[in-house]
């Protein structure tokens, strides 16, 4: 072959290469800038700098009032340990591998930049306070992950895909709520004395294996078949937990919103969660 | 060429049989964390990114660190770095092989690895890290391949090269600012939330990758006749020197706007890193005297190295350039990773210690390094004592 015919097909095939993947990767790139962008129109639209679009279609969001699980104790441990149990979520029974999906935390640890106020009510630093994945509506998380592993759904839930995932843990570093755990070893497996990490398991839904990283999903499977989520329907009676859409103006979590006055988590982070506390 | 490698004294067999065992060491131990999962690490819930993503992110500086060598002599024509290019890009090779590994090494699903590819990501940081990371490895493996086969042959490398060659010299830039940009862009850490860790990623890259391709090439010289001269020596003790200090300089900037501004979330970590982080009853201070040294030897290399050059001693500028590689693999495959995670997003404090496993694994992955590098400076050298008998 002479130089001219090798130095043209050479030529000929770095083009194709650049011919196919040019575009698409432009598309792929204007597709994201265009969902940014929408949301910024949106957001001036709706009068405010960085104030929440309002949309069309449903977003989950919960309202967790802090003050009903101090007149119920016992009761925040219930919806963890509901949760926990419906999930498969493992208990290896120490910290360094633990999972957790709900759990009780301190003001002063879900809250760290509130506490450290000058003067404030006696007690409100060591006030047990229910925590969970804020299902943010710009998520960190979704951002770092390199499989699209885990995802933000229309309706505001962030999922995961265990089969995807590749561990590594890339979403645990943006998290800025501390929400995910990974399965450092097999949840399926036994401890030294024989005894199963997931206690009794529910055979509804799926259990994870070694080496992926998982949270709390709105229980996602029970919205799908009509029901509410786990813990909101292990505090019906005391309504500790409002859960529901946040874009109808009608539903109860919307009216509790117009009225209370809630907060959040990091607000600064910009990424809008879809949890607000009364406190 | 390759069958260079395989002709050698017994110093070199002896050595490479060396790392070969402690390749096999971290072989069963990484067998052993395949089978039982990362928890055999001594990472945890709070700290998420041990050791290993910590010198992952140290070797992408030490391969990014061959651009000092590569810009002056084919972007300025400067001559006298024509024996020591080579090495710069080999060594690049060496430590991409090992960050890849490195990588592989903290994936909990390493099986899956594929899937960055099959689910290309743009938004994800980690997606434009893998593309530039094989793409730096090959170019330095077409690069420096091509120049020296040239060389063995007798000729002038071919033009076609050069577009590959310039390409490079952005590239190692890249890879270094993507690697940056895993950590700056992730909100509520606020030890890595500023806009100075890729140029001081950038900086520490400069003078940690060449002085550890100086002390490389001060052990060639006494081994065999291969000498990179004494021009080439004393303007890498300047590109080294000054890339230092503009790291010190970089690192002044971080404690000055958390020490100003007096923000808690921007200070804790550097109080956990260098003074010790009270919290509660306890002070967790486990990094503080590493940190520490590191600062120290750091400066001290930084003195010393110029030094070196006014007295023209070969054991001070080893030494000095020993002191500045520790320094900075101190601070960035120790500290800046580790640091992170302390405290965690919830305001608490876990500390890290790794595991035995754990670090026979990262020995394992350096010893491959060095394998590697080994090849192909044991080639790279024979083809230019050849050339020159």
């Amino acid at each position: 072959m002479d130089s001219k015919r090798r130095d043209f097909l050479k030529i000929a095939g770095l083009s194709a290469i650049a011919g196919l993947a040019v575009p698409s990767a432009f598309n792929t790139l204007l597709k994201g800038e265009a969902i940014a962008s929408e949301h910024g129109e949106a957001a001036a639209a709706a009068g405010g700098h960085g104030a929440a679009a309002a949309k069309t279609g449903k977003r989950y969001g919960m309202v967790i009032d802090v003050k009903k699980f101090t007149e119920n104790p016992g009761l925040a441990d219930k919806c963890v340990s509901v949760c926990h149990t419906i999930h498969n979520v493992p208990d290896f029974g120490n910290k360094k591998d633990e999972i957790k999906w709900i759990w009780v935390d301190s003001f002063k640890h879900v809250f760290p930049d509130d506490s450290s106020q000058y003067k404030q009510p006696e007690g409100l630093n060591s006030l047990p306070i229910l925590t969970l994945c804020n299902h943010c509506d710009n998520p960190p998380c979704v951002r770092a992950c390199p499989t699209q592993a885990t995802f933000r759904s229309k309706d505001g839930i962030v999922g995961m895909d265990y089969h995807r995932c590749i561990g590594c843990r890339f979403c645990m570093a943006a998290c800025p709520y501390g929400a995910r755990s990974f399965n450092w070893r097999d949840p399926r497996g036994k401890d030294a004395n024989g005894q199963p990490f997931i206690k009794a398991e529910n055979p509804k839904f799926p259990t994870r294996m070694r080496g992926v990283v998982e949270k709390c999903n709105f229980c996602t499977e029970r919205l799908a078949i009509g029901q509410i989520p786990a813990c909101v329907e292990a505090a019906a009676q005391s309504k500790a937990l409002v859960f529901g859409d946040l874009n109808d103006p009608n539903s109860e979590i919307s009216q509790v919103l117009k009225t209370t006055f809630t907060i959040q988590r990091k607000p600064s982070a910009g990424t809008h969660p879809s949890l607000f506390y009364i406190i | 060429m390759i069958e260079k490698a395989l002709k050698g004294s017994t110093g070199y067999w002896l050595w490479m049989l060396f790392l070969l065992s402690i390749m096999g060491v971290g072989g069963l131990c990484y067998v052993q964390q395949f089978n039982y999962g990362l928890g055999i690490t001594g990472m945890s819930r709070d700290v998420t990114w041990g050791i290993y993503i910590s010198q992952f992110t140290f070797l992408v500086g030490v391969a990014a660190g061959g651009l000092m060598l590569v810009l002056p002599y084919y972007l300025h024509n400067y001559k006298a770095f024509g024996r020591i290019v080579i090495l710069g890009e080999f060594m690049a090779i060496a430590a991409i092989a090992m960050c890849l590994m490195f990588i592989i090494a903290d994936l909990g699903q390493p099986m899956r690895a594929m899937n960055v590819l099959l689910h290309p990501t743009p938004h994800s940081m980690l997606f434009w890290d893998m593309i530039v990371l094989n793409g730096y490895l090959f170019l330095n493996i077409l690069c420096g391949w091509v120049v020296l086969q040239s060389e063995y042959k007798g000729i002038k490398y071919p033009k076609w090269i050069k577009p590959f060659i310039y390409l490079s010299i952005p590239w190692a830039i890249s890879i270094h600012t993507v690697t940056a940009f895993l950590y700056c862009g992730l909100p509520g850490r606020h030890f890595w939330l500023t806009a100075i860790l890729a140029p001081r990623f950038l900086a520490s890259a400069f003078a940690a990758g060449p002085a550890l391709l100086m002390v490389i090439a001060m052990i060639l010289k006494r081994t065999t006749k291969f000498d990179v001269g004494r021009e080439a020596q004393d303007k890498l003790v300047t590109i080294i020197g000054y890339a230092a200090l503009l790291n010190f300089f970089f690192l002044g900037t971080e404690f000055f706007v958390a020490y100003y501004s007096q923000i808690p979330g921007h200070m804790h970590t550097l109080d956990y890193l260098y003074w010790g982080l009270g919290h509660g009853d306890e002070v967790f201070n486990n990094l503080v005297p590493f940190m520490r040294a590191s600062v120290i030897m750091g400066l001290a290399g930084i003195g010393l190295i110029f030094v070196s050059r006014a007295k023209q001693s070969d054991g001070l500028l080893v030494i000095s350039c020993l002191l500045i590689f520790f320094s900075f693999w101190i601070d960035k495959g120790l500290g800046l990773v580790l640091g992170g995670f302390v405290p965690n997003m919830l305001d608490q404090v876990t500390e890290y210690y790794p595991s035995v496993q754990e670090l026979g694994i990262t020995a394992a992955i350096w010893a491959t390094g060095f394998f590697i590098l080994s090849i192909l400076y044991k080639v790279a050298i024979s083809v230019k004592l050849e050339n020159e008998a």
